[in-house]
């Protein structure tokens, strides 16, 4: 990691008053006005395109191996997603994709 | 305006049912230890997360405090992962910045959709509210406020309190642990994998419409296509355009549906 220790805590303060400043946004500065439907109607889709665009890379290309496809990864992966969607559950879901690459590693 | 799907309270009929009378009957401080006795359970979820962000952040090469200042100052996992996988790919502060935000832009809907519960609180509560508002405390919340919609202001603040000491507190101190204990995990059991599943394992059980999967599909899509610029900036392409498509597939559903239905 090259970026000093200033660097880092400014990039912690950047961060914490930008995470504080969205969370507030519409409790604090919006009041009691409604948004408009389609800002509504995108923002309900923000997690689920933010944090599965944040995984694709790393499950594709994971650090670990140097960026070379992994199976073990993918199919952890793969068993995670199925899971969650089938059971709606979050420990499971974690527990599946655990199990499956602990085991897919240790066989390997 | 189209027709939001949120409801708006106190537009729900009372819950007649008796853990509905329960709630109304309780007093804020009882309300509080609910909020506290709801949150318990996710716990499981929220300590290996924090010790695991703890030891990844140090074995990174931060120090305690900034590893400290992450948990107290952002408090959102998922977005000082983020940063801390782009500091140690050695991205620009610029593009570890607006990578932490973005993943963070989804607590604007959170807090879109708390405005209509709080409303008439202080500023002082809501800048509370704001800070410890986290996936799970938003979540465990939201569906409270939607199952006894007559619960008072006092009701519902308490009630979120309690879920914020349990969730943040918590977090913050396994973070610290994992800082400075964590090396006694072993090496080799795949951690850097744990955080990939953590989130897949949170976004899944989300998939719940083609709206949904549309927007999740081509967010991947767009990532992985991306995934030549620099650290960061294909995410930022990407989730847009996931998410106007999911706003997209919603709104032709909604459309054929009103025809469907002869409207």
């Amino acid at each position: 990691m090259q970026a000093s220790d200033g660097q880092i805590w400014a990039i912690i303060l950047v961060l914490g008053v930008g995470t504080y400043l969205i969370r507030w946004s519409f409790l604090g500065v919006l009041g009691d006005r409604d948004l408009p439907g389609w800002v509504m109607r995108m923002l309900r889709y923000t997690p689920v395109a933010v944090l599965p665009a944040l995984v694709a890379p790393l499950v594709v290309w994971p650090a670990a191996t140097g960026g070379a496809a992994d199976p073990p990864r993918m199919a952890a992966a793969a068993a995670t997603v199925a899971v969650g969607v089938l059971t709606r559950n979050v420990m499971l879901a974690i527990l599946a994709g655990g199990i499956t690459l602990a085991g897919l590693l240790y066989l390997g | 305006m189209s027709p939001a799907p949120e409801p708006r309270p106190p537009s729900g009929p009372p819950a007649a049912d008796e853990a509905g009378r329960r709630a109304l009957a309780r007093s804020p401080a009882q309300a509080f230890r609910h909020g506290i006795v709801q949150s318990l359970p996710f716990l499981v979820v929220i300590v290996p997360f924090a010790l695991l962000f703890g030891l990844v952040a140090t074995e990174a090469g931060l120090d305690l405090a900034q590893v400290m200042g992450f948990s107290v100052l952002v408090l959102a996992g998922a977005s000082q992962f983020t940063a801390v996988q782009l500091l140690s790919d050695n991205a620009p502060a610029i593009i570890v910045i607006l990578s932490g935000l973005a993943v963070n832009l989804r607590m604007a809907m959170y807090s879109a959709s708390l405005m209509p519960w709080l409303r008439g609180a202080s500023g002082r509560q809501k800048a509370w509210v704001a800070y410890a508002l986290i996936d799970q405390s938003y979540a465990l919340s939201i569906q409270h406020y939607e199952r006894h919609p007559r619960l008072a202001l006092s009701q519902r603040l308490a009630y979120f309190a309690g879920t914020a000491v349990v969730l943040c507190l918590p977090w913050m101190a396994a973070t610290w642990a994992g800082a400075t204990v964590g090396q006694a995990i072993p090496d080799g059991i795949a951690l850097d994998f744990a955080m990939p599943i953590t989130f897949l394992a949170m976004i899944a059980p989300m998939l719940r419409t083609a709206a949904h999967l549309a927007a999740c599909f081509v967010a991947i899509l767009g990532a992985l296509l991306l995934a030549g610029l620099p650290s960061g900036l294909g995410l930022l392409i990407a989730a847009p355009v996931g998410m106007a498509t999911g706003a997209l597939v919603e709104a032709w559903t909604e459309r054929r549906g009103m025809r469907d239905a002869g409207v």
